[in-house]
């Protein structure tokens, strides 16, 4: 008997208006994995974490996360169920402190402060951010940001987490930390969706990675192979580029 | 956020004893009044709070809840004599079915098109009341004089125990206040303020918690209703279901600072012995200066400095450790 996985995208469609932002999506995530969505801008990477998370609903398809059909559930609940995510812009708290960012989070399985608390500096401990938690979120970098952002939604406790562009903007040295960062959740059993831009991140860190063009799917493979696919390669670069085989 | 410190609840019983003594050196009416004001737009304030300060919907509609109170208990007891405290908890609960009956359709409304909505369902609200028979229309309704005791919610030789009931009043919202503030329905609330996103990506029902703000908000709002029909013993949709009303419950909590849990109640102890002294002393030449200076205050505060009165004595704080 084929064994259910963990998450499964099944012919997403989702459309604005006469715009197919995704077209007939598949795929699928084992536990453990690290998969790369990548693609141009437009590509509909964005949307498709959208229908995941619950905040669109899909046209047409079915979402399905540990054998339970998600399609159409609201995005707090698919939360509740161990989906976190984080946004390409950075969503935190603005008039809260780090500490209390992540305690907000930590919350979703506690219903009193104190063990939320203390799960928050935990986690917070392990992204590194845990010397910053007095501090308001106005007087942090943005690269801590974008880790708290991440603290937040571990603080949740998720089983698959799901960020969107969380390497975007950051110096060579941050990008390490956040590669570094990513990699370690993973290794705390947590499966990881990412959508990314930065290549060099895309390359070192996924299991496997899947190209989105125009709002379909058009190659899924490893890192290896994805990058000297003619048709990705075209999706980037246009479709005069030849590419010179080596 | 952080328990009480020592020096916060001895200063806080340093001042509840000095309002406790206050009536008894201040024996005049007057003054009486004017603090009685002060707890009840207080109150309203600290209400209002709950659900603008913390939960981010800046409500412009709260007199719809103050005269939903005042109304409720009011006609419970000309029509069916019922006890007024009984009518009080009814009024309350009354409120907040109203608050999320209409908060529900206005789930997904945010900063000015909440307050439009607000402000739309306070009007309909008064017409309402203008126009039903049942409870007076615009004749509005006159209490009946019952003998004067703490159980009949009715005094009238001295203003002394409306001015007791109501700081008792003032008390109980501010703890409902501090509980919901220092419990995860704070830090929910203030996740909805920033954003439904980063709320609904936490987990949080963005729905569910904003209508228990709105209930809790309703709830306090229509105790304060009540109040205010037992001590004026008069009521029309003229004096408890107006649009300034309204208002300057949010002007009281802003020029307060709201999202802090005393800083409604400093902004009610600034804002209401000015407009009543203002009002008494230059109102009867009809000159508008009571307004002028009113305005000149809520300007000058909000001009510099935003976060409220409150802000300004936290920062000295701030600045003194």
């Amino acid at each position: 008997m084929k064994k259910t996985p963990f998450l499964e995208v099944n012919g997403v469609t989702k459309r604005f208006g006469g715009l197919f932002a995704n077209d007939n999506i598949d795929f699928t995530v084992e536990e453990r994995e690290i998969v790369s969505i990548i693609g141009p801008n437009g590509a509909g990477k964005s949307t498709l974490f959208n229908c995941v998370t619950g905040f669109y609903h899909p046209n047409s398809g079915k979402i399905s996360f540990l054998g339970e059909d998600i399609t159409g559930y609201r995005a707090d609940k698919i939360c509740k169920m161990g989906v976190a995510r984080t946004f390409q812009i950075v969503q935190i708290i603005s008039d809260m402190t780090v500490l209390e960012n992540a305690v907000t989070g930590a919350l979703l399985r506690f219903n009193k402060i104190q063990p939320a608390v203390e799960k928050a500096e935990e986690v917070l401990t392990f992204t590194g951010l845990i010397e910053k938690k007095g501090l308001l979120v106005t007087q942090i970098t943005i690269a801590d940001k974008k880790k708290l952002e991440v603290s937040m939604a571990l603080a949740t406790q998720p089983r698959l987490l799901m960020l969107d562009e969380s390497m975007a903007g950051l110096t060579r040295v941050e990008l390490r930390g956040m590669i570094d960062l990513i990699k370690k959740v993973r290794d705390k059993g947590i499966t990881l969706v990412v959508v990314e831009h930065v290549m060099e991140a895309v390359m070192e860190i996924s299991d496997r990675v899947i190209v989105l063009n125009s709002g379909r799917k058009i190659m899924e493979g490893s890192p290896q192979e994805v990058v000297v696919n003619r048709e990705v390669i075209q999706a980037y670069l246009g479709e005069k580029y030849n590419v010179v085989s080596s | 956020m952080r328990n009480l410190t020592f020096k916060q609840i001895s200063s806080g019983i340093g001042v509840l004893i000095l309002l406790i003594l206050f009536p008894l050196v201040f024996q005049k009416p007057f003054p009486q009044h004017v603090m009685i004001l002060v707890f009840m737009f207080g109150m309203m304030a600290v209400a209002w709070n709950i659900m603008g300060g913390y939960a981010g919907m800046f409500s412009f509609g709260q007199v719809a809840f103050f005269g939903i109170g005042a109304y409720t208990s009011s006609f419970l007891l000309i029509t069916y004599h019922i006890n007024p405290w009984l009518g009080l908890v009814v009024g309350g609960l009354i409120a907040a079915l109203v608050a999320a009956a209409i908060g529900y359709p206005c789930s997904n409304l945010r900063g000015h098109y909440f307050a439009i909505a607000s402000i739309a369902f306070g009007e309909i609200v008064r017409t309402h009341f203008n126009n039903w028979k049942l409870v007076g229309a615009a004749e509005g309704m006159t209490l009946p004089m019952l003998e004067e005791s703490f159980r009949n919610f009715m005094f009238h030789s001295s203003k002394l125990p409306y001015y007791y009931i109501m700081l008792a009043f003032l008390i109980i919202s501010l703890v409902v206040c501090y509980i919901v503030a220092t419990s995860k329905m704070g830090y929910y609330f203030r996740a909805i303020k920033e954003s439904h996103d980063v709320a609904k990506v936490l987990g949080i029902n963005v729905v569910w918690y904003r209508l228990i703000a709105i209930m809790i908000s309703a709830f306090l709002t229509a105790m304060a209703g009540t109040f205010y029909a037992q001590y004026v013993l008069y009521l029309d949709p003229e004096s408890v279901l107006i649009l300034p009303i309204s208002i300057q419950i949010v002007l009281i909590s802003m020029l307060g600072g709201a999202g802090s849990i005393m800083g409604p109640v400093i902004g009610a102890a600034i804002l209401m012995p000015v407009s009543e002294i203002t009002r008494v002393m230059l109102g009867h030449k009809g000159t508008g200066i009571d307004m002028i200076i009113y305005g000149a205050l809520i300007t000058l505060i909000s001009v510099y400095q935003p976060k409220g009165v409150w802000g300004l004595f936290s920062n000295i704080g701030k600045r003194a450790k």
